[in-house]
């Protein structure tokens, strides 16, 4: 189904002159009320009047997370605090959070959007949905809900860490719909299998989002659970889920283009890249109030693809992601994407595609190992059996990411879960 | 004609073993014979015990990769030569075998429990050349 068809099958022309209009009026906001971007702009000798449309996009200085955290708590800010009806916050992993604030008409598009979002996974009025993202400072418990409530779906508000009391809601609540990490929702498959329940759940779609994941992970979790999955993409600083959000025919992710301008640029030269190309995914939000943010760079690797989509959506749509600029590891000079290894075991079968790599540096040599959980069908009483498949591993990662790897089998369910965003890779070089 | 092994894969770590042999306590599953097959990276604890089916259901339920397999237990005399004599049989049928261990029991015999390629050929083979073998219920006799 689609929400909003006049702003999502809009005519290209139609939405650039409407990115245009807002471009001009955000560029003025920004730099009349936050003192970060007039430096910056003054720096470039841009003034708000040099900004014409979309076309003047390339003129604007670029936002970093940084930028966000030297400005701690509240410098970005583009409207007064009287204004601001809600904060969150990214989960600090290095240094300080970086603090987002929102005012009421920003949490109402962001609904919108994230509405838009379910509307394309199928998700209706009717559907009881559960949101099992984190429900706090992180942008995905709340977020997810305001769109499901918008949409009319009534919201069971779970949070994450009892996975038991979500799979005894599900059955008996007759749950449709979900929303939660892909991650967590395998971990909640496994539970649900090991309980012999998915013949009593009534689960029909899924909207994951927070981490990236392959297209064979969400083919499993569909296969699994018999169900629909769909890729919902967002970020804190530039709203939260529903930035954008894949549709049936799973061929990119649709961008909300009306509330955010994408671009993808180079990121060394800091140059936009042709049309197609693979490179930074960075956005200017088109309408927030609370922190508009100019070319804020998501390094996130992606290409952006403008045909009409088979759904009817004119949307421009991103890829599936390529991985990050910032967690690309490079081991021995190659270049290595967590999600190439994860993609390589579930090609595979026969193994979860819980993995652990460990990144380690011994005599000037980078070393990677790589745990993996051994099924239970797989597990055999014969040494060589478990030998052989070790070989097997170690052989179709090789292919995959042109490295030879340690591979060390480990138990079943030993490797830890997470109920958010999925650790896959300990690095114990510090390199930084 | 087979009787039920309980496998199990241990990580190499501290105190894996332990745990296993705990569960198995916990249970009152005992244990009659076992061996240890280790690799730099992980162990394979086989045993032959008093409720296999049981000791499996407990293991997996801590998480264990826990599994029945069917293996031949194999009486033979304290004499010179016996097993040489059952084992080549054994090479003579061009079977392998894939694991052996020793089996103790109460009487005054040495007895072998042993893993070999195709499993039935081997018991047929192994019958026919009027070698012992021990069913289930002669391992059970062992705990009484």
């Amino acid at each position: 189904m689609i929400w909003n068809e006049t702003k999502e099958c809009m005519s290209r022309d139609e939405l650039e002159f409407l990115q245009s209009k807002r471009l001009v009026k955000i560029v003025d906001r920004v730099y009349h009320n936050v003192e970060f971007y007039r430096k910056k702009m003054q720096e470039l000798g841009v003034e708000p009047g040099d900004i014409n449309g979309i076309e003047d996009l390339h003129k604007l200085p670029y936002t970093t997370k940084n930028d966000l955290r030297d400005t701690y708590p509240f410098g970005l800010f583009a409207a007064p605090q009287s204004e601001i009806v809600r904060i969150h916050a990214s989960s600090g992993t290095t240094g300080k959070a970086t603090v987002v604030g929102y005012t009421r008409r920003d949490l109402e598009i962001w609904s919108e959007c994230v509405a838009r979002a379910l509307a394309q996974a199928g998700v209706t009025r009717d559907d009881i949905i559960q949101v099992a993202y984190g429900y706090g400072l992180f942008t995905g418990g709340l977020g997810a809900h305001g769109g499901a409530e918008k949409l009319g779906a009534m919201v069971v508000p779970m949070s994450t860490g009892n996975t038991k009391k979500l799979t005894t809601m599900m059955k008996d609540f007759g749950v449709t719909a979900i929303a939660c990490t892909p991650s967590y929702l395998l971990h909640i498959a496994e539970v649900l299998e090991e309980a012999g329940d998915i013949p009593n759940i009534k689960l029909k779609a899924a909207v994951c989002g927070a981490e990236p994941w392959t297209d064979n992970m969400r083919k499993q979790i569909e296969q699994r659970l018999h169900i629909n999955a769909f890729d919902i993409y967002g970020l804190s600083e530039v709203m939260g889920p529903g930035v954008a959000c894949d549709c049936e025919y799973h061929k990119g992710l649709h961008v909300y283009e009306d509330h955010f301008l994408p671009e993808i640029i180079d990121p060394d030269t800091l140059k936009p890249m042709e049309k197609g190309e693979t490179g930074e995914l960075v956005f200017t939000t088109l309408t927030k109030e609370g922190l508009p943010l100019l070319r804020y760079r998501t390094k996130d690797l992606t290409s952006i693809s403008y045909d009409k989509c088979e759904c009817g959506r004119t949307l421009a749509r991103i890829s599936r992601f390529k991985g990050r600029s910032d967690d690309m590891l490079i081991i021995r000079g190659v270049n290595v994407f967590p999600s190439q290894i994860e993609a390589a075991l579930l090609e595979m079968g026969g193994v979860t595609p819980h993995y652990m790599m460990i990144v380690d540096r011994k005599n000037n040599l980078d070393t990677l190992e790589i745990q993996v959980e051994v099924e239970e069908r797989f597990f055999s009483d014969e040494i060589k059996d478990l030998e052989s498949l070790t070989k097997k591993i170690a052989h179709v990662i090789q292919n995959a990411i042109g490295l030879a790897a340690k591979i060390k089998l480990v138990a079943p369910k030993t490797l830890e879960r997470s109920m958010g965003k999925a650790v896959h890779v300990i690095d114990k070089r510090k390199l930084v | 004609m087979f009787i039920k092994q309980l496998s199990v894969f241990i990580e190499n770590q501290e105190g894996r073993l332990e745990e296993v042999l705990d569960v198995l306590k916990q249970e009152e599953v005992s244990i009659i014979s076992l061996s240890l097959a280790d690799t730099s990276e992980y162990g394979l604890l086989r045993m032959i015990t008093s409720n296999p089916e049981a000791g499996q259901k407990a293991l997996k339920e801590k998480g264990f990769a826990a599994m029945l397999t069917d293996v031949l237990a194999v009486k033979l005399s304290h004499q010179v030569g016996k097993l040489q004599e059952v084992l080549s049989h054994v090479c003579k049928a061009g079977l392998n075998v894939e694991y052996m261990y020793a089996l103790s029991n109460k009487d005054n015999e040495a007895s072998i429990i042993c893993k070999i390629s195709n499993g039935d050929e081997a018991a047929e083979l192994l019958k026919s050349k009027e070698v012992e073998l021990y069913s289930q219920d002669d391992i059970m006799k062992i705990f009484c």
